[in-house]
């Protein structure tokens, strides 16, 4: 059901827009959104077919653009924190950091060690809700009514929970602060996310035996939306979507932020740059994730929470300018701040992945089916919030 | 009728009922929703439907993706001024009876991205609101507990008389303006038929609404 | 790879090129190269091709708005006062016209080094604001040039399909400039005093009473 403010338009066939076999060639755009059930949020996608066949698909975004940049303006450093956890909804502890290293670059913070765990243990449970949760919604998109997604959003309630007793929201988290974390874990956290951690390699493994020979999944993902090395690159694709082209690029490996250099994971990588391969990565990811989680939840050592020289009130950071990004589940998450010596930022800039991430959008669906198109956009994982912040 | 009479019967196997309390039984339990999530509230209007805090028990399981055939509009979200002719088309393309369920704080008023040169401060601006459910974002019981609220209304709605529900009502509309995109602003900014800006003064004093003791 | 070093190289290969080393007095260290409008095709090419440079990922564009400040300077100037000469403190005002200010974040994925931050400047921030756009060499800027187009009001000559991406097209004001003024829909507040109680009002008599 599209609700686009013309009708649908059938396009006089010129020379320069056929580009097809048929011999009457009548073009149709369709308005794919923004209220569809497969396009993740308020996305619209003008879409001009030649029957089945994608010939030009433009994205139009900003139907969830809440300014959250200008708001930004008005508000202190610390006033922000809350806005970033609603930026990609799904994952709030993870846009937490990339704030709050931004900050501590601009202003030359440190943080102690057991905030920099704290921190790791949950960007990579984030990490594990999102991919999960974002598989479940690929099969959804593919006509698999809701079944994986129960699956995945049952591991996903048990994450919350924790969530929930650390930070005191299932959600909207808002715990990171400048030089740590706002509270210390509550005494049994640990046990009970070790209990947990213990479940997830069966969790995996009935996951991916559920989906990953599936035929339909296959027939439906393989040889879909190639994307170039090339063309990811230029086009600033980051996250999952750029190493399933082969790209080794993450920033946790390169920029190595928090203490990520002393844990030993590895970067999966794709061979072809198809949907297969995007939906494989995250999979391979999550093994990833699990790793890291392990030894973090082993090593954490004790210690204070935050570093107790940041003054929290009254914070002003002296003049300048920083940009500090992290690799959040969608990509890389900037923020770029720049400040003039009061208490509000002067410019505040969100990088966003998803956004980014959409560049490739057009030249992925040219060639295929409609049906692919919801497939494709499902496996570039997008979330409205940070698309239009 | 006798409640005693009725229990009498019912465990003879008759069942005595008005065509009222049937009529709104039937509604209230299968409220079809709309596939209608804009923001965060949706991530938790999804997880409500899920296996924890399953809202199939109410039977609100279907979700409909196209609006003529759901009858309850969950506005799960910010709505923005951009979105909004399309929020109030998806309304006016709904079929009577329905209903309107504003979950968030985002969508009673606003929320917390009130000052926004983008945000509409609260979709009742435009369409009639049944339920308002606050919280940032509320919580999946919370959610459930507005549809339970929302139950209860139909329960009450009576057949004939004069406070009947609007969809047995001949001239009440049931469709309503629905606004564009001017150069600054959309255009209406509000509409009057369905809000008017509460005027609300808290003093200390005791001053009334004109300033005066 | 420091700032002085890239310079260096630029100006050597590509002639009548102006860079400027932008300080940054932050703990980041992050600073900045500003380059001219004229060449900047140019030098991004040649950033993103040579080596050992090879920046080929372009991760972030920001608009920033710069408005017109007032500046006051102290001036001794010879006055007669009282028949007598005698040097004089005046305090003189000049208006700075204000510009807008585009910055690229530039990193390397094949070396795995960065950031470079180019700026660039427009002339003012009326009718002399096209710079020239820098989606031919990293497409990744598509979006964000087209974002800045819309809330700042930059124009980037060579971009493909510069047009609003997050306002609706029917749209005319540039929403993140310093001096932009919301639309007046904020009616009421839940602890109405003051000015906001009076604006509240003015409402009501527009619309009429309860």
């Amino acid at each position: 059901m599209s609700t686009a403010t013309e009708p649908v338009r059938i396009l006089p066939q010129s020379p320069a827009n056929s580009g097809s076999d048929s011999g009457e060639g009548q073009l149709l755009e369709v308005s794919m959104g923004p209220q569809h059930p497969s396009t993740h949020g308020v996305f619209r996608m003008d879409v001009v077919l030649d029957g089945e066949r994608v010939v030009r698909l433009k994205p139009v975004f900003g139907y969830l653009h809440r300014n959250h940049e200008k708001i930004a303006e008005h508000e202190t450093y610390l006033g922000s924190m809350p806005y970033t956890d609603r930026l990609d909804y799904i994952c709030s502890l993870t846009n937490n950091w990339a704030y709050a290293l931004a900050v501590e670059k601009l202003a030359g913070i440190q943080v102690p060690e057991r905030a920099e765990y704290i921190r790791i243990i949950t960007a990579e449970m984030t990490r594990f809700l999102n991919h999960a949760a974002l598989i479940g919604f690929l099969t959804q998109d593919m006509g698999a009514s809701g079944t994986p997604l129960m699956y995945a959003f049952r591991e996903r309630e048990t994450i919350l929970d924790l969530f929930e007793s650390l930070t005191g929201a299932r959600m909207m988290c808002n715990y990171m602060r400048f030089g740590g974390c706002r509270v210390d874990l509550p005494a049994g956290w640990l046990d009970q996310a070790k209990k947990f951690a213990a479940t997830l390699p069966r969790f995996l493994e009935e996951f991916e035996r559920l989906l990953a020979t599936n035929e339909i999944l296959m027939a439906r993902t393989q040889g879909v939306g190639v994307l170039s090395k090339e063309f990811a690159v230029n086009a600033g694709v980051t996250g999952p979507v750029l190493r399933a082209s082969g790209v080794n690029y993450d920033v946790r490996k390169v920029d190595k932020y928090g203490i990520y250099d002393r844990f030993a994971f590895k970067v999966p990588l794709g061979e072809h740059g198809d949907t297969y391969d995007r939906y494989m990565i995250r999979l391979l990811e999550m093994h990833e994730s699990l790793k890291i989680l392990n030894q973090a939840l082993q090593d954490i050592p004790e210690g204070p929470i935050v570093d107790p020289k940041t003054k929290i009130r009254g914070f002003r950071p002296k003049p300048g300018e920083a940009y500090g990004r992290i690799e959040a589940p969608k990509g890389e998450l900037g923020f770029y701040l720049i400040s003039d010596g009061t208490a509000n930022p002067y410019r505040y800039r969100v990088r966003s992945s998803c956004m980014m991430n959409l560049t490739v959008l057009e030249d992925l669906c040219i060639g295929h089916n409609v049906a692919d198109v919801v497939v494709i956009l499902g496996s570039i994982d997008i979330v409205m919030g940070e698309v239009d912040r | 009728m006798d409640e005693n009479l009725k229990s009498e019967l019912r465990k003879q196997g008759i069942v005595a009922t008005t065509l009222q309390e049937l009529y709104n039984w039937g509604r209230k339990n299968s409220l079809w929703p709309l596939n209608f999530g804009l923001a965060c509230c949706a991530i938790e209007m999804i997880a409500a439907s899920m296996a924890r805090y399953d809202m199939a028990r109410f039977g609100a399981e279907v979700f409909r993706p196209s609006p003529r055939q759901a009858d309850l509009m969950i506005v799960a979200g910010t709505v923005t001024k951009k979105m909004a002719p399309q929020v109030v088309r998806l309304y006016n393309q709904m079929a009577e009876p329905k209903y309107v369920i504003s979950m968030g704080a985002c969508a009673i008023s606003g929320g917390p991205f009130k000052q926004g040169y983008n945000v509409l401060k609260g979709i009742d601006r435009y369409i009639p609101v049944d339920v308002y459910i606050p919280g940032c974002p509320p919580r999946p019981e919370a959610l459930i507990d507005a549809l339970m609220a929302l139950q209860k209304i139909i329960d009450k709605q009576s057949l004939t008389g004069a406070d009947r529900p609007r969809h047995l009502q001949a001239d009440a509309p049931s469709e309503f303006v629905v606004p564009e995109f001017g150069a600054h602003d959309l255009e209406p900014s509000q509409n009057p038929e369905v809000w008017q800006p509460p005027l609300v003064n808290i003093s200390l004093g005791g001053t009334d609404d004109a300033g005066k003791h | 790879m420091t700032p002085e070093n890239i310079k260096s190289e630029v100006e050597a290969s590509i002639p009548g090129c102006q860079l400027e080393i932008v300080s940054n007095p932050s703990p980041s260290g992050q600073h900045s190269l500003r380059i001219d409008p004229a060449h900047a095709v140019a030098i991004a090419t040649f950033l993103r091709d040579a080596e050992p440079l090879r920046l080929d990922y372009c991760s972030n564009v920001t608009g920033v708005d710069w408005p017109g400040k007032e500046i006051s300077e102290k001036v001794k100037v010879k006055q007669l006062v009282d028949g007598v000469e005698q040097e004089v403190e005046e305090i003189r005002k000049t208006q700075t016209i204000g510009h807008l200010e585009v910055v690229y974040h530039l990193y390397s994925m094949e070396k795995k080094h960065g950031p470079v931050i180019l700026r660039m400047r427009t002339e003012d921030r009326a009718e002399r604001v096209h710079l020239p756009s820098l989606t031919p060499v990293w497409r990744s800027a598509e979006f964000q040039e087209r974002e800045i187009f819309d809330l700042y009001g930059v124009i980037f000559d060579g971009h493909p399909d510069l047009r609003r991406i997050l306002m609706w097209d029917g749209f005319e004001d540039h929403p993140m400039r310093r001096d932009y003024v919301e639309p007046d829909d904020f009616e009421y507040e839940p602890t109405a005093h003051d000015e906001v109680l009076e604006r509240a009002r003015q409402h009501r008599t527009v619309m009429g009473p309860l």
